[in-house]
């Protein structure tokens, strides 16, 4: 479990409003805390992962925004410019007048041939590890619906294009997405329904389509156990009306809406309680379950990152 | 049978007034079931017949409506479903069916392609199975190509559909305009014609002098093949993708941005409905959804839950004996109020959040946190009832 962080390349997905982005956040500031270099790389450019770092805009130029924690964002279209400039050593390509038309024929391309977005993408994320520049690349990779597709692309590129540069560079490519012990993917999920049951159906399509090893599942925003052993029955005492009503008496004021708040999370515990067992079958075993606490904050910016950093590293054994 | 008119400016009036009601917003708001909330509420009240198409394979939603699995065919809700939901007659009916992308796709190319010959090499091309698979915006296109189809079909008073959670909220609208630009683009012609004459034009050369050296001579050919039989399909096509882009901005269309009170998906919500109004397509309302309930901002209990942490040994000591041990009895009544200070804070920073909510539209519905999960009919007509007026 502690060889999370001893990866080279994270790629960190899940369904939509599960907290992926502060997940990479603090997966990102606690490897940079312990004074490996890191690189936090958004994919789909929301500027959420400024955000929650609160960095201000990031680019495809990536800076350090944090000591040894530096932040880019992935544009396609730069990342073509400079494959172009280190490839074909075609400078002039890269600053003047043919690569008008060029980017809008790759625009064009791109739209319609398959991939070509994708190995854009993944081939600069695997190009930073192959540089070696910094000893930990993590990603705020697409929404699980479309990760399979990206990662796949170096695959489908490879078997669709029979010869030429972009043949020879999927080659390494898919030496480093494969190899665990350099690359690995995170699934962030809630204890809800729908976010553990996509997580369920993930690890399945990782497994048959793709190459990259399950590295581990985060489950964020779990809610505290409010009552230990025995002390759940004395709640439940407790909310009877005959003596909801001496508890509002004795404290001297309406205690209703303590109580029903109470209730509330008691509930919520119980029924995401059901959805963890259904997840911790789902995955397998072999799996590491890391498991990050609702953070009852304010404002998810870079305190609360702090915090989830913190918590990680417990989870993680420190 | 009469029925009191629908509230001006609620979500009810504008679902009477329309044919199609899109529901939009970041991933994870509950726009699904939200759509799924419209319907079943316009089936029941309104009557007629309602289609609700989900883009998402949610087979929650399936088992929810008790239709066994969607596929692109529509299948009816059982009046069954309607009775264990405690609504033995309602006015309408309610239709359930799933975006198969793939075989909307198929019968596109059906459609449109010139000849059965042709769309058999287009079926069976290797980069139009991968585009049609792997490629995201195809997803974006087809969706609203398929809202098209259903609602020329005329057999539904009103379908509500959901959309896919994009990297730009906006992109499935705008995908039948690029469709359109796609394929009546110069570079179509461009791109195809080495492979049709061999003779490139001054214009290409550029491009293929690269694109040769990175993608390979053998798969600039495949790919300019496949283009040169997307071209077949040509007119169809953009003639099509118009139209769908007409029906997306006409009056009788609708939109429902969706969001939960947290910064990320309202700052989405927020530039969804700039987009929408700036681009003449027709905000209706604004859903705020999972409002946690309005009683953890009560600012007295907030201070007895103060007290009580405070005080809970005293407060044990005056409490019946038969409730439990006061040691016991103090933790729980300890865990109880912070528990509740600090759900406290999450609801203040939700009602923070809506107080600061800049969007232009006349209808903002609220609906609240539900204890459990929407699992059924009966669920999503509760949640559709806090919705309605």
């Amino acid at each position: 479990m502690t060889t999370l962080l001893d990866r080279k390349l994270l790629l960190v997905t899940g369904k939509g409003g599960v907290g992926k982005t502060s997940v990479v956040a603090a997966l990102a500031l606690l490897a940079s805390s312990w004074g490996k270099r890191t690189l936090a790389c958004e994919v789909d450019a929301k500027g959420n992962l400024s955000s929650v770092l609160e960095t201000g805009p990031t680019e495809f130029k990536e800076r350090e925004v944090h000591p040894n924690l530096f932040a880019m964002s992935m544009d396609t279209e730069e990342s073509l410019k400079e494959y172009l400039a280190l490839n074909l050593k075609l400078p002039l390509m890269t600053r003047l007048g043919p690569l008008a038309p060029l980017a809008r024929m790759f625009e064009f391309v791109a739209t319609a041939a398959p991939g070509v977005k994708e190995i854009l993408t993944v081939g600069k994320l695997a190009y930073e590890v192959r540089k070696g520049r910094y000893d930990l690349v993590v990603v705020d990779a697409p929404a699980t619906g479309h990760v399979v597709g990206q990662l796949a692309a170096p695959q489908a590129i490879n078997e669709l294009v029979r010869v030429g540069l972009i043949r020879e560079q999927t080659a390494w490519m898919l030496d480093i997405l494969s190899d665990p012990a350099q690359t690995g993917l995170v699934i962030v999920t809630t204890p809800e329904e729908m976010p553990v049951s996509e997580t369920i159906e993930l690890a399945g399509r990782l497994r048959s389509e793709t190459i990259v090893d399950l590295a581990a599942v985060v489950v964020n925003r779990v809610l505290p156990e409010l009552f230990g052993r025995g002390e759940e029955e004395v709640f439940e005492r407790l909310t009877t009306p005959e003596h909801a009503a001496a508890l509002t008496a004795a404290a001297g004021s309406e205690v209703g809406p303590i109580l029903d708040a109470a209730r509330l999370a008691v509930t919520l515990r119980r029924t995401r309680a059901g959805h963890l067992e259904r997840l911790r079958n789902g995955v397998g075993a072999e799996v590491a379950m890391l498991y990050l606490p609702y953070l009852f904050v304010r404002t998810h910016g870079l305190r609360a990152s702090h915090q989830m950093a913190e918590a990680l590293a417990a989870e993680l054994g420190y | 049978m009469t029925r009191p008119a629908p509230r001006a400016g609620s979500v009810e009036q504008l679902v009477a007034a329309k044919e199609i009601v899109v529901t939009c917003g970041s991933g994870g708001v509950g726009k699904t079931t939200t759509a799924a909330a419209i319907a079943a509420m316009a089936a029941v009240r309104q009557g007629g017949t309602v289609l609700v198409l989900t883009i998402d394979p949610a087979r929650r939603l399936a088992d929810a409506l008790g239709v066994g699995s969607l596929g692109n065919e529509a299948q009816r809700v059982p009046a069954g479903a309607f009775k264990v939901a405690g609504v033995p007659n309602p006015r309408g009916e309610l239709w359930a069916a799933m975006l198969d992308t793939k075989q909307s796709w198929d019968d596109l190319v059906l459609r449109h392609a010139p000849d059965k010959r042709t769309a058999q090499r287009i079926l069976a091309n290797k980069l139009y199975e991968n585009i049609t698979g792997r490629f995201v915006q195809s997803h974006e296109y087809i969706a609203m190509e398929r809202l098209y189809d259903l609602h020329n079909e005329g057999r539904y008073d009103l379908i509500v559909v959901d959309t896919p959670p994009t990297r730009n909220a906006i992109d499935f609208l705008r995908a039948p305009e690029r469709m359109a630009e796609f394929f009546s683009s110069r570079f179509l012609r461009v791109l195809t014609a080495p492979y049709r004459s061999q003779v490139m034009s001054i214009a290409s050369k550029p491009f293929f002098t690269v694109a040769d050296r990175i993608l390979g001579s053998q798969f600039l050919q495949d790919i300019a093949q496949f283009f040169s039989l997307m071209q077949t399909m040509a007119p169809g096509f953009v003639e099509r993708a118009r139209a769908v882009s007409r029906l997306l901005r006409d009056k009788r269309t609708t939109y429902v941005v969706v969001s939960t009170l947290e910064a990320a998906p309202l700052h989405e919500a927020e530039f969804f409905v700039d987009e929408l109004t700036s681009k003449d397509f027709h905000l209706g309302a604004v859903v705020l959804n999972k409002v946690l309930p309005e009683y953890l901002r009560d600012e007295k209990a907030a201070a007895t839950a103060s007290d009580m942490v405070g005080q809970a040994d005293a407060l044990a000591a005056r409490m019946p004996d038969e409730l439990g041990e006061p040691a016991q009895l103090r933790r729980v009544l300890t865990e109880v109020a912070e528990s509740f200070l600090r759900f406290q804070v999450v609801a203040q920073r939700e009602a923070e959040q809506r107080s600061e909510l800049a969007v232009a539209s006349e209808v903002i519905a609220t609906a609240p946190f539900f204890e459990t999960d929407i699992y059924d009919l009966a669920g999503l007509l509760r949640l559709g009832d806090e919705v309605w007026a």
